[in-house]
């Protein structure tokens, strides 16, 4: 186990050169001069040259390449133009939004996906099961942007019963700040007022980030439930007079979480793509929406030091996902 | 004697009518996915060719005298912020989101097909970079390169759509280039290659047919998923710019405006699910019927 962990994570650093060297090539084919962007509009051609001589423009591209890499190395990202600080330091001044929507997302699709999964299952062919197979369908097709704006139509514009955007009311202070997530931070600090803010202000954003993981979810969790369902044991089990709570809970759904772990590692991808269109409606203060942002700025230190961040975190996430696998499953050994 | 072997023979062998494609077709025919789905793609396809000749009103002209108006006889679907009809802009638009889909995934397919059929024939090293490039782009998740490359590329609605082939081509190479290993060492090739037929004939004549239809299975599904990714771009503000009536781009600009009017994203983004939902609807009950696996479960 200790092992396989070591190599997957040896595996690791050739992958990020690789990520850092596409996301190089891609900041270097810019039409635009990147030069004289950094320069400004008025600038005349000597002091592009200047520019582009101070931030090493002018020298080979290779040698511009392992210049990139060592300032990676030491967690330069470069200086956003749109914040005019380190990138490094907004990402992590970000981040945690981030972090605590998307995990809210997670726990939503399972706690919503999983159930609804088992009960298609084993209520196979009834009202629920149709109407899960549909939801799930349309959960699939359904544009999460356009989700987002839904929400906000039903239940901000008509029923008043969440806040409309952000993180806190607008006359809340935040909590002191230990991890930069609110809901812990606020019951660190004892602060009821801030953590139910908090709470009501994740509500929307968390389902609305949850949509796309949560169909495939309850799609596979109910494919293979049913799998699991017609197996032999599962009839031994009947057959030694089990009650069906621990025929369902016990024998199948044991077995059939292995598949559930590897389709909830893999939407990740999608929940980490959502980000942006998520933290958009929702001004929520994340990575995505200070990426969005630099977008429209130009800003791409900060554009790719996001996409930096995410794909790193997607890949750990992988990772924790198949060393997961042999937690669930006693007879999986690396 | 003679004659009744010859009988049984031609008996044993498989008819017309059992052909795989026709088996396939039929099974598709008792799916009703496959139905809702082909409806819905055919209004679609209906939509993006006489949509903008059956709008009832020019998508650009602005009125000022008709802002935010709901939906009424005169505009089924609403005025939006500048006065334009949103039924002929969301008319308008299928035939610029059809359009979006079917040439990302032409894209995908020619790069990615391409390069899944050198590394899957050539193997060795060629192999080896090619896997190890398609690792590089996959490490990323969905949507972030290619908002990544589109925002490198610039703003824009064909810039997307290269920014969206860009990040999906190594899916179909992964495919094809899984086929082709047991591909290649099947008996066919081995003949092919004993009567002195080159790589690149027996790449396209003998190999390329054999991977088609888990090619065209994999584009089914994936097409729908296409159409979503460019409108969230435009979403973003990285596609469509206003003032085309991209649906995507639509909502963006409805944003604004919402809380007074709910139409204004209502019907752009009903639009778009009802696109993705026949698209994948056809999609999965294609996969369903053509993939011989699930053949005799049905």
């Amino acid at each position: 186990m200790a092992a396989y962990a070591l190599r997957r994570l040896a595996l690791l650093p050739p992958l990020l050169v690789g990520v850092s060297l596409l996301l190089f090539i891609l900041t270097h084919i810019v039409p635009a001069d990147p030069a004289k962007l950094i320069a400004g509009e008025h600038a005349d051609l000597e002091e592009v040259a200047a520019v582009r001589h101070a931030f090493g423009l002018d020298r080979p591209l290779p040698e511009q390449y392992l210049l990139y890499l060592e300032k990676l190395a030491h967690g330069d990202l470069g200086v956003s133009m749109l914040t005019n600080a380190p990138v490094l330091g907004d990402l992590l001044q970000y981040f945690p939004a981030t972090i605590e929507l998307a995990a809210s997302a997670m726990l939503l699709t399972v706690v919503l996906g999983v159930p609804l999964g088992i009960l298609s299952a084993v209520r196979r062919g009834s009202a629920i099961d149709l109407v899960a197979q549909v939801l799930s369908m349309s959960g699939l097709s359904f544009p999460i942007f356009f989700f987002g704006i839904l929400l906000q139509l039903v239940f901000v514009r008509a029923l008043g019963w969440f806040p409309l955007t952000g993180r806190l009311d607008i006359i809340a202070v935040a909590p002191p700040h230990v991890t930069g997530l609110y809901l812990v931070d606020s019951v660190l600090a004892r602060n009821l007022a801030d953590l139910r803010s908090a709470a009501l202000h994740l509500v929307l954003p968390g389902l609305t980030l949850a949509l796309t993981s949560l169909a495939p979810i309850v799609r596979i969790t109910r494919s293979t439930m049913l799998e699991a369902l017609s197996q032999d044991y599962i009839r031994t089990a009947w057959a030694k007079g089990l009650v069906s709570q621990r025929v369902f809970v016990h024998h199948a759904l044991r077995n059939a979480l292995i598949p559930v772990v590897t389709v909830l590692g893999l939407y990740t991808s999608g929940l980490l793509g959502g980000v942006f269109l998520v933290e958009l409606i929702f001004d929520w203060p994340g990575v995505g929406l200070y990426s969005v942002n630099a977008i429209t700025a130009f800003d791409y230190s900060a554009i790719m030091g996001t996409s930096l961040l995410l794909t790193l975190t997607f890949v750990l996430i992988n990772l924790s996902v198949d060393l997961l696998y042999a937690v669930i499953d006693p007879r999986i050994r690396y | 004697m003679l004659s009744s072997t010859r009988a049984s023979a031609i008996s044993l062998r498989p008819g017309r009518g059992t052909s795989y494609l026709r088996r396939s077709f039929r099974l598709l025919a008792r799916i009703p996915g496959a139905w809702i789905g082909t409806a819905i793609v055919g209004l679609l396809v209906l939509m993006a060719l006489f949509g903008p000749a059956a709008a009832p009103y020019d998508p650009y002209h602005i009125s000022a005298a008709d802002k935010l108006r709901p939906p009424s006889p005169a505009h089924w679907f609403g005025t939006d912020d500048l006065g334009r009809d949103l039924l002929s802009r969301v008319l308008t638009g299928a035939r610029i989101s059809l359009a979006v889909g079917v040439v990302v995934l032409v894209l995908a397919m020619v790069v990615g097909v391409g390069l899944g059929l050198i590394a899957g024939y050539w193997g060795g090293w060629m192999d080896e970079a090619l896997m190890r490039t398609t690792d590089v782009f996959l490490a990323f998740p969905r949507l972030v390169l290619a908002i990544a490359i589109a925002a490198t590329l610039g703003p824009g609605l064909s810039n997307s759509v290269l920014a969206i082939a860009l990040s999906w081509w190594p899916w179909y190479t992964r495919l094809v280039r899984g086929q082709l290993l047991s591909l290649r060492e099947q008996e066919y090739v081995l003949a092919a290659v004993s009567l002195g037929a080159g790589r690149p004939r027996i790449l396209l004549q003998h190999l390329l047919p054999n991977v088609g239809t888990t090619v065209v299975v994999q584009a089914s599904i994936d097409i729908g998923f296409a159409i979503l990714a460019t409108a969230s771009l435009s979403f973003i503000g990285l596609g469509a710019q206003p003032p085309t009536p991209e649906w995507g781009a639509i909502i963006a600009q409805a944003r604004s405006y919402m809380v007074d009017a709910w139409w204004y994203p209502t019907f752009p983004g009903t639009a778009i699910f009802l696109a993705v939902l026949g698209f994948n609807l056809l999609g999965n009950a294609v996969r369903d019927a053509f993939d011989p696996r699930l053949r005799a479960v049905m």
